[in-house]
């Protein structure tokens, strides 16, 4: 007997972004604007854009507005660098009235003027916000400009916060990618892969680069975690284009294809089975037999790592319950996988942007029981996790405090999360984690609540 | 190091900000309005931005933020924002029921010229706002002042909706805290009721941004200032107005509105403030501070007797909001520190002019508005270096590459606990920045000291 939620969990006007695998046959509507109200958990295009372009660490990244833009995205999340730490600081034209009135063009040309000479940088990014699209401040012209002054790429980012979501963000940013890429001239690189997708929140870059390069396999650019200007520019170069999480770097992998030829596939870094899956997938697409057989080796050795341990924490989480709701969709389903392989069930899985094909594909994998939802919002997530009996909640900044207050364990899959998470090493990691909340004694002290 | 691109030399700079001291007004309007009991902040912009303030607040209270945005598109920012926020009241009150909704601008919603108080009357003519509930509104552009001015803006904005005035005032005074932290609210209040001074202060995030773990989600959690209360300001006898940044246009809308005169007071923050605070309290009501207040002045004040050796001389950079950097000022002067490096964001020329009178023959670099950013603060501790450094979380590079003890104060804190649960203000308060000034000192003497030197008793 499949559970139904109850009536008024659901706000009204969400019915069809919601669903109940195995109850109900709609399917669910997505990529639809939020609705005006909303307490939503959903951000900007600015905000895309500036997770996208953010980790390239030797490149000076201007907001173009009021302060506020600047100070929200200053350092807020891990995007290590093994050199250039440009991007950690927050630069901006902190926007006046005079301005809003008269036009920003002189001074983002002054700030440009001063910010260049002072950082000596790679290249520049200046991002668009919402009230430079109102005031009509020519951007473009303005980058052409202090590009043809200062000899460095100056690449306006069209990221007006208004302008659609958090996805339309990710496609500006790749819009401005596409003009770095292809700006080296150089020979291809043999058996070079571009790792898209990939932000080295806290070390993960640097996990599956290590793992390519024991196969034999050359790392052209990753896109960007530890990222580098002239890596980026040379990144037509490589044979393949591995795109990493949902939406964001995608189009401008559609766009290497169209421009370059160079195929895309789409892999994910978590979890045994997927992290296994994506080195295969470079290894099989080179078709080198000493390639194949090295990386046979390295996921026998790299599993055999791992096993004892995950079959361990196995025994301390199975048969608890867990929730996801995540950015993207692409990532619940690897969290799906890994969740299963240490015995959990899942109860909820989310997303803030996920596409049809996405939510397809999550109702096709989960048990029936499972809740489905879409750009969802905190009154109804606390109903689904206490009406589900979720033991842990998997999400973001904003759902860690939800998940304390109802007394459910707390795993950030999100940008504030301190351990890495990829590859074989980072599944442990997760269970780790997983177990270790979802386990921890402060929740002797709290009565936990059920709808 | 991470500041590594920081000269010491000061070229001026006429347009870049680098690393800001400060933030936009929206996230002050929303906190404002988390300080009224059952109130909903809104957000009449983007999505970003609403989302922006809530994950710093969640980040800095650890606390789930609710508020809601108008969620703008392209077609709002063509034709106007008003079909947003007219559908947006609907979708509030039908789903999320809060007694009060609390409307602020952001630089969009601004720049396109939407009229909130037009809005807002249109939408109570057309029936949209349910019987009994109340729909409040602040202007907030982001591009004038800093996050201090939208806090203030909001507090007007709640002033203009709630306070009647009465023909006889009462025995009650109003208290504006400013943009205080939940526990300074919290000992505002504790040290007004053991005077037993009938007061009401607003807004009150206490029991709102530091509730206890329930094992529910409280929606509209139990504290935060009544409405009946927030009617009531407006036959009160007077107002008291703490921290003339965030407190005064408050403070003077009561007086316009319900003819409530009000004094403006600095943050109860040191000694000095919080004598002068609850002396005039005391004065206006004529309610005595009992001993036990005193009692506790009397124990921060041996605090300072027994420790003063350490304290004596130490150079010290504070950086942060206005109200509180005047007031900590007067405090480390108080406590024979040498404040050497004064920053805030937040402009209004009342600032240095405040810092210069606490500062008397002393000299030090006082900066603020544009370009009074954590960079310029870093370029001064440069040329002139300090034994210890004040201000929110933003401080930890500089301490970093710079070596220098840290005390975290003010807004955001991102990195530690315990703003949220121990006040600053009062003598307590007093207690509690002496025993982080002096932790931070004395754990830097220790680290630093030859073996010979290394002490067991300080």
């Amino acid at each position: 007997m499949i559970r139904s939620l109850a009536e008024d969990t659901i706000l009204s006007g969400r019915e069809r972004q919601v669903l109940t695998v195995g109850r109900d046959s709609h399917d669910i509507h997505c990529e639809a604007p939020s609705k005006a109200g909303a307490v939503s958990q959903r951000a900007c295009v600015f905000c895309g854009s500036r997770v996208v372009l953010y980790p390239i660490a030797d490149a000076l990244h201007l907001i173009h507005g009021p302060v506020g833009c600047a100070a929200y995205t200053w350092d807020i999340r891990g995007a290590l660098s093994s050199g250039p730490e440009l991007h950690r600081l927050s630069f901006c034209t902190d926007l006046k009235e005079k301005e809003v009135i008269f036009g920003g063009m002189e001074k983002l040309e002054k700030t440009l003027n001063e910010l260049i000479p002072r950082y000596t940088p790679k290249a520049a990014f200046v991002y668009a916000t919402c009230i430079v699209g109102i005031i009509g401040d020519d951007v473009a012209a303005v980058c052409r400009k202090i590009e043809a002054l200062h000899g460095i790429p100056v690449i306006p980012v069209h990221s007006e916060g208004f302008k659609g979501t958090k996805k339309d963000g990710y496609r500006a940013a790749c819009t401005a990618l596409e003009r770095l890429v292809g700006s080296h001239e150089g020979a291809p690189v043999e058996k070079g892969i571009n790792i898209m997708g990939e932000f080295n929140l806290a070390g993960e870059a640097w996990i599956i680069t290590e793992y390519y390069r024991r196969m034999g396999i050359n790392i052209v650019s990753v896109m960007t975690g530890d990222g580098r200007v002239d890596e980026v520019s040379r990144a037509h170069l490589a044979g393949l284009n591995l795109v990493q999480c949902s939406g964001s770097l995608t189009p401008l992998a559609q766009a290497m294809e169209e421009r370059y030829g160079i195929p895309f596939r789409r892999v994910s870094y978590f979890g045994i089975e997927d992290t296994a899956a994506a080195l295969y997938e470079a290894a099989d697409f080179f078709g080198d037999s000493r390639i194949k057989r090295r990386t046979a080796e390295l996921v026998a050795e790299e599993v055999a790592k791992v096993e004892t341990e995950i079959a361990a924490i196995r025994e301390e989480v199975q048969g608890k319950r867990a929730a996801i709701y995540v950015g993207g969709a692409f990532k619940a389903f690897s969290l799906i996988k890994i969740l299963r392989r240490l015995g959990m069930e899942v109860v909820l899985a989310g997303s803030q942007t996920g596409g049809p094909d996405d939510y397809e594909r999550l109702t096709k994998m989960c048990p029936p029981g499972t809740v489905i939802v879409d750009d969802s919002n905190p009154l109804e997530l606390c109903r689904i996790l206490m009406e589900t009996g979720a033991d842990l909640f998997i999400g973001g900044v904003k759902e860690r405090p939800l998940a304390c207050k109802l007394g459910i364990g707390f795993c950030d899959h999100n940008h504030e999360r301190k351990i890495p998470l990829a590859g074989f090493i980072g599944t442990v990691n997760f269970a780790r984690e997983v177990a270790n909340t979802v386990n921890s004694p402060v929740w002797r002290f709290i009565r936990r609540r059920r709808l | 190091m991470l500041l590594r691109h920081t000269a010491a030399n000061l070229a001026e700079r006429k347009a870049l900000t680098i690393n800001p001291a400060k933030t936009c007004q929206p996230i002050g309007a929303m906190y404002a309005a988390l300080g009224v009991h059952g109130c909903l902040p809104h957000s009449h912009g983007s999505q970003g931005c609403c989302a922006y303030h809530r994950s710093t607040l969640t980040r800095h209270y650890k606390e789930p933020i609710m508020a809601s945005t108008s969620s703008f598109t392209e077609g709002a920012s063509v034709f106007g924002g008003q079909a947003n926020l007219l559908q947006a009241l609907n979708t509030i009150f039908t789903v999320y029921d809060p007694d009060i909704v609390a409307v602020h601008t952001t630089c969009l919603s601004e720049t396109i010229g939407d009229d909130l108080a037009q809005i807002v009357r249109k939408a109570f003519d057309d029936g949209k706002i349910p019987e009994g509930k109340k729909v409040i509104h602040a202007s907030t552009p982001s591009y004038v002042g800093s996050h201090v001015t939208g806090f203030s803006n909001m507090v007007a904005g709640i002033v203009k909706a709630f306070a009647e005035d009465t023909e006889e005032k009462v025995n009650q005074i109003n208290v504006i805290p400013g943009w205080v932290e939940p526990p300074d609210m919290r000992e505002i209040k504790r040290l007004l009721k053991e005077m037993r001074v009938p007061s009401v202060l607003f807004p009150d995030t206490s029991d709102v941004l530091d509730a206890p773990q329930s094992g529910t989600h409280q929606f509209y959690p139990a504290g935060g200032t009544t409405r009946e209360e927030l009617v009531s300001t407006g036959s009160s006898f007077m107002t008291f107005g703490l921290g003339s940044f965030a407190s005064e246009s408050g403070a003077s809308e009561l007086k316009k509105q319900c003819r409530v005169p009000y004094e403006l007071l600095d943050l109860p923050i040191g000694i000095r403030a919080t004598d002068r605070f609850l002396f005039r309290v005391s004065e206006m009501t004529g309610h005595q501070v009992p001993e036990s207040i005193s009692a506790e002045r009397g124990r921060a004040v041996d605090i300072i007797t027994d420790m003063q050796q350490y304290l004596a001389g130490k150079r010290v950079a504070v950086f942060g909001d206005p109200d509180q950097l005047i007031a900590l000022t007067g405090f480390l002067v108080d406590l024979d520190m040498k404040p050497v490096h004064i920053v805030s964001g937040t402009p209004g020329k009342a600032f240095r002019k405040r810092i210069a009178g606490i500062l008397g023959d002393e000299s030090a670099n006082v900066h603020n508005g544009q370009r009074a950013d954590m960079f310029l603060l870093h370029q001064l501790i440069k040329q002139e270096p300090v034994d210890l450094l004040i201000g929110n979380t933003y401080g930890k590079y500089i301490a970093r590459d710079e070596d220098i003890p840290f005390v975290r104060m003010g807004f955001p804190i991102l990195d530690r606990i315990g703003h949220s649960y121990f006040p600053t203000v009062g003598y307590s308060g007093a207690m509690r920045i002496l025993e982080k000034m002096l932790g931070a000192i004395m754990d830097r003497e220790d680290r630093d000291a030859p073996e010979e030197q290394f002490e067991l008793v300080m």
